[in-house]
């Protein structure tokens, strides 16, 4: 490999492409060779580096410095200032939120947002260069493959995974180990390996991330499991809305290929393994196990009840082996560090870390891996910074569609399995949402709702017709015509449909109902009792007005407003015909002068 | 652009190519939406005479998963992202404000056949919530005011 003075990582991954990261890289490429530095300065197109809401990120080393908001422009600058002169350049330098500090010498690590995290599954992202394999091989690549293949039995393998205490952390927890176990106790000559990349939860990119950011991962696991269970083939299961995953996991097969780390007898081990891609097309329930299989074998993805379990009897009615994209990133650090070191980070009975998609109103929108057992409020308000604009936190949802929202009581929960469901919530994929005084509870419950019942595959009753009754009754509470009877009756169903759906999409899709029905009853109430929305968010149920005190008449309201709603003279305070209102919000944008609120 | 001839000539090809594979009915339709922008009856009926497989399968399967169309969708697809990142900040007043512009409901393609309005999960930029993309385009930081302005650059 070439020896370079200098990198520059600039970010490829999805958050920063959509902001401009590819022509951000071009124009580096352009300058850097027009400096004549090509030789001495490597750019490096990395995977997603978690702070997104930064983004585009751009880091130079040696030095470590970190560039956020880079824009086009701002190239020349990094190249002429800092790669030439080696003067990083201090206007562009990343603002930590907390401290409000923009230090140039301050390495990733000390920044507040990377410095309560652990990176085990993302290790690599934002690190290497995913197209490049000799990249992932620098960083100790397929190194825990060959332990396996080489130095360790089958046996020994599932023992290592079972010791280390990995769960799934797709959602269920299940002991990975475990699941291992019981696919390798199956008989049958053929056998599957398969990964679920299917990432149905609405608001979360951590798989997607690892994927795009450090590919061979997972490829390097599932040859592991292959080896482990008796598989020969592996099938990764990925949505087709994730076209750089779809394409960085082409090229990392082919790479993996072309250098004997997939295919036939890899290591001279005489164990052979190939991994397909099958991508999905756009329906939840696929990530539900049963169902995934069903989709790759070209059928309507709809589950079918257990047993039997996929490790009797799964893809092609051959004992399969599934596991979540993170889950898998955890294995090659498993092999290759030992059990014990994964075993001493997390708490009793979740061990590692977990990777979360941290969004919604907070300062530091991104992802986070932090160990299990770290405090909600720590990443909420030492990592992720807190709510901008000074707003009150009011929430925060964990699990998605399946999960709940627990309130600010609930701040130093530690994050784990079994702490989340009893608090109300769940683990799930890792989706965590932050929601501040500005988000109706009774919305965001209505929400999820909204999404189940459009994703319910329609093949058991409770689900497809009870969660319809539970959104009809929301949507009537928004509106300012719920009763007080309906808090009875969302329970009850919700508790029919949990008791008798057929999977677990039916089974959880009542939790964000009856979380927030836990927490935030009150919200419930004043919709009904008072037809108040206390976050001035449901629209019914909303008045806009004008403080005649305030208002300098200046017309900027009324000549937004679409609906002819706002009289006034120039110069005079103006008035809404709440008639007339059309709830648009426009005219509060336009008011330079506080005037209009929401009442 | 090729014409209905050639699509279907190429449609035939990846048949004759995936037929063979267990499970190809997914990937053909992937193909054929992707040659064809959808998968409408006769390009289904195509497909289920070169698998060997039923009709009311591939239809099934057309129907069932929300990524294949059986319509053609307008020449920009605006996609508005309902995830729920971009939710709590607000992109359903984005899409509200795009339907009242384009006269449409969601899901729908204006009579011109120039834009077409979806709603999508995360598209993995929460970092720029509230997030839509119009084709390959990303747009982030949304307010309802910018609308129009962006609907502009491809309406001249
Ligand atoms: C409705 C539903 C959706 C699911 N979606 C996902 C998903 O998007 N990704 C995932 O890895 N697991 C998902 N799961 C969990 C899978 O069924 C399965 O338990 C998991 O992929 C196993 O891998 P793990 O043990 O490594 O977590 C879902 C389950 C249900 C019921
Ligand atoms: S619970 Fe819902 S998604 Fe699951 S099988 Fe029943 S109808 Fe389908
Ligand atoms: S909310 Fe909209 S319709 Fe109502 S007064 Fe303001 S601008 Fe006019
Ligand atoms: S996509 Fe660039 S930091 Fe996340
Ligand atoms: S929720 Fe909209 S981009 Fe993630």
């Amino acid at each position: 490999m070439e020896i370079y003075r200098a990198h520059v990582l600039c970010c490829g991954g999805t958050g920063c492409t959509s902001s401009g990261s590819a022509q951000i890289i071009a124009r580096f490429e352009e300058k850097i060779k027009e400096a004549g530095l090509d030789k001495e300065v490597k750019v490096v197109r990395t995977g997603c580096f978690g702070l997104c809401e930064a983004g585009p990120v751009v880091i130079v080393y040696p030095e470590g410095t970190f560039y956020s908001r880079v824009k086009v422009e701002n190239v020349d600058e990094i190249v002429s200032e800092h790669l030439l002169k080696g003067r990083p350049v201090q206007h562009l330098v990343y603002t930590d939120h907390a401290t409000q500090e923009q230090d140039a010498s301050k390495s990733l690590d000390e920044i507040g947002f990377y410095k309560h995290q652990k990176r085990i599954a993302l290790r690599n992202c934002g690190v290497i260069d995913p197209e490049n394999i000799d990249e992932y091989l620098a960083f100790d690549g397929y190194k825990a493959l060959e332990k396996a293949l080489t130095k360790m039995t089958r046996e020994e393998v599932i023992d290592e995974i079972l010791k280390s205490g990995l769960r799934g952390r797709g959602g269920g927890g299940f002991p990975t180990g475990l699941k291992w176990k019981f696919t390798y106790n199956s008989p049958g000559p053929v056998k599957y390996v398969a990964c679920n990349a299917d990432e149905g939860d609405p608001g979360a990119f951590m798989d997607r991330s690892v994927l795009e950011g450090d590919p061979h991962s997972v490829l390097e696991a599932m040859a592991i499991a292959g080896y482990a269970i008796g598989a020969n083939e592996g099938y990764i299961y990925v949505r087709a809305e994730y076209p750089i995953a779809v394409k960085r996991l082409e090229v990392a097969i082919k790479q993996a290929h072309e250098y004997g780390l997939l295919g036939e007898n890899i290591f001279d081990s005489g164990f052979s393994f190939d991994i397909k891609i099958r991508l999905g097309a756009g329906a939840f329930v696929c990530g539900e196990e049963t169902a995934l299989m069903r989709s790759i074998e070209g059928k309507r993805g709809e589950p079918i009840p257990r047993p039997p379990f996929p490790a009797v009897k799964g893809l092609f009615a051959k004992p399969t082996m599934l596991n979540n994209v993170e889950t898998y990133a955890n294995v090659p650090q498993i092999i290759l560090h030992g059990s014990e070191w994964f075993s001493s980070i997390g708490t009793e009975k979740s061990k590692g870390t977990k990777v979360f998609a941290l969004g919604g109103k907070i300062n530091n929108t991104g992802l986070v891996e932090v160990p299990m057992g770290t405090t909600l409020r720590t990443i909420i308000y030492d990592i992720g910074g807190g709510c901008p604009n000074g707003k009150k936190f009011k929430a925060v949802q964990t699990g998605g569609p399946s999960g709940g929202c627990l309130p600010a009581e609930l701040l130093d929960t530690p994050v784990d399995y079994d702490n989340l469901i009893a608090a109300g919530s769940m683990m799930g994929s890792g989706g965590m949402i932050v929601m501040d005084e500005d988000n109706c509870m009774v919305d965001i419950a209505r929400f999820f709702l909204e999404f189940t019942v459009d994703e319910s595959c329609g093949k058991c009753t409770p689900c497809r017709v009870g969660t319809r009754r539970m959104l009809e009754i929301l949507n009537r509470i928004v509106e300012g015509k719920g009763e007080m009877e309906d808090l009875d009756k969302l329970e009850e169903l919700a508790k029919n449909i949990k008791a008798t759906a057929l999977c677990g999409l039916g089974q959880t899709a009542p939790n964000p109902v009856l979380s927030t029905l836990k927490f935030f009853r009150n919200e419930y109430i004043a919709h009904i009792r008072d037809h108040k929305c206390p976050a001035h968010h449901c629209k019914a149920l909303l008045e806009y007005v004008i403080d005649p005190e305030k208002c300098r008449g200046c017309t900027a309201c009324a000549r937004a407003c679409p609906g002819g709603a706002i009289e006034g003279k120039l110069k005079e305070a103006h008035h809404i015909d709440p008639a007339k209102c059309l709830k648009c919000g426009q005219c509060i944008e336009k008011c330079k002068f506080g005037a209009i609120s929401r009442k | 652009m090729p014409d209905k001839k050639e699509k279907f000539e190429q449609l035939a090809k990846v048949i004759e190519e995936l037929k063979d594979q267990p499970g190809a009915l997914m990937p053909v339709m992937q193909h054929a939406q992707n040659i064809f922008g959808c998968v409408s009856l006769d390009v289904q009926k195509a497909i289920a005479e070169g698998l060997g497989v039923t009709l009311s399968e591939v239809y099934g399967v057309a129907t069932f998963y929300s990524q294949f169309k059986l319509k053609p969708a307008g020449k920009y697809v605006i996609s508005v992202c309902l995830g729920t990142a971009c939710y709590v900040k607000g992109s359903q007043k984005i899409l509200d404000k795009l339907s009242e512009e384009l006269k449409i409901p969601v899901g729908d393609t204006t009579d011109d056949g120039l834009f077409t309005l979806n709603a999508t999960r995360c598209l993995g930029a929460c970092g720029l919530a509230p997030v839509m993309t119009i084709n390959e385009e990303v747009y982030g930081r949304l307010t309802p005011d910018a609308i129009p302005g962006i609907l502009a650059k491809y309406t001249e």
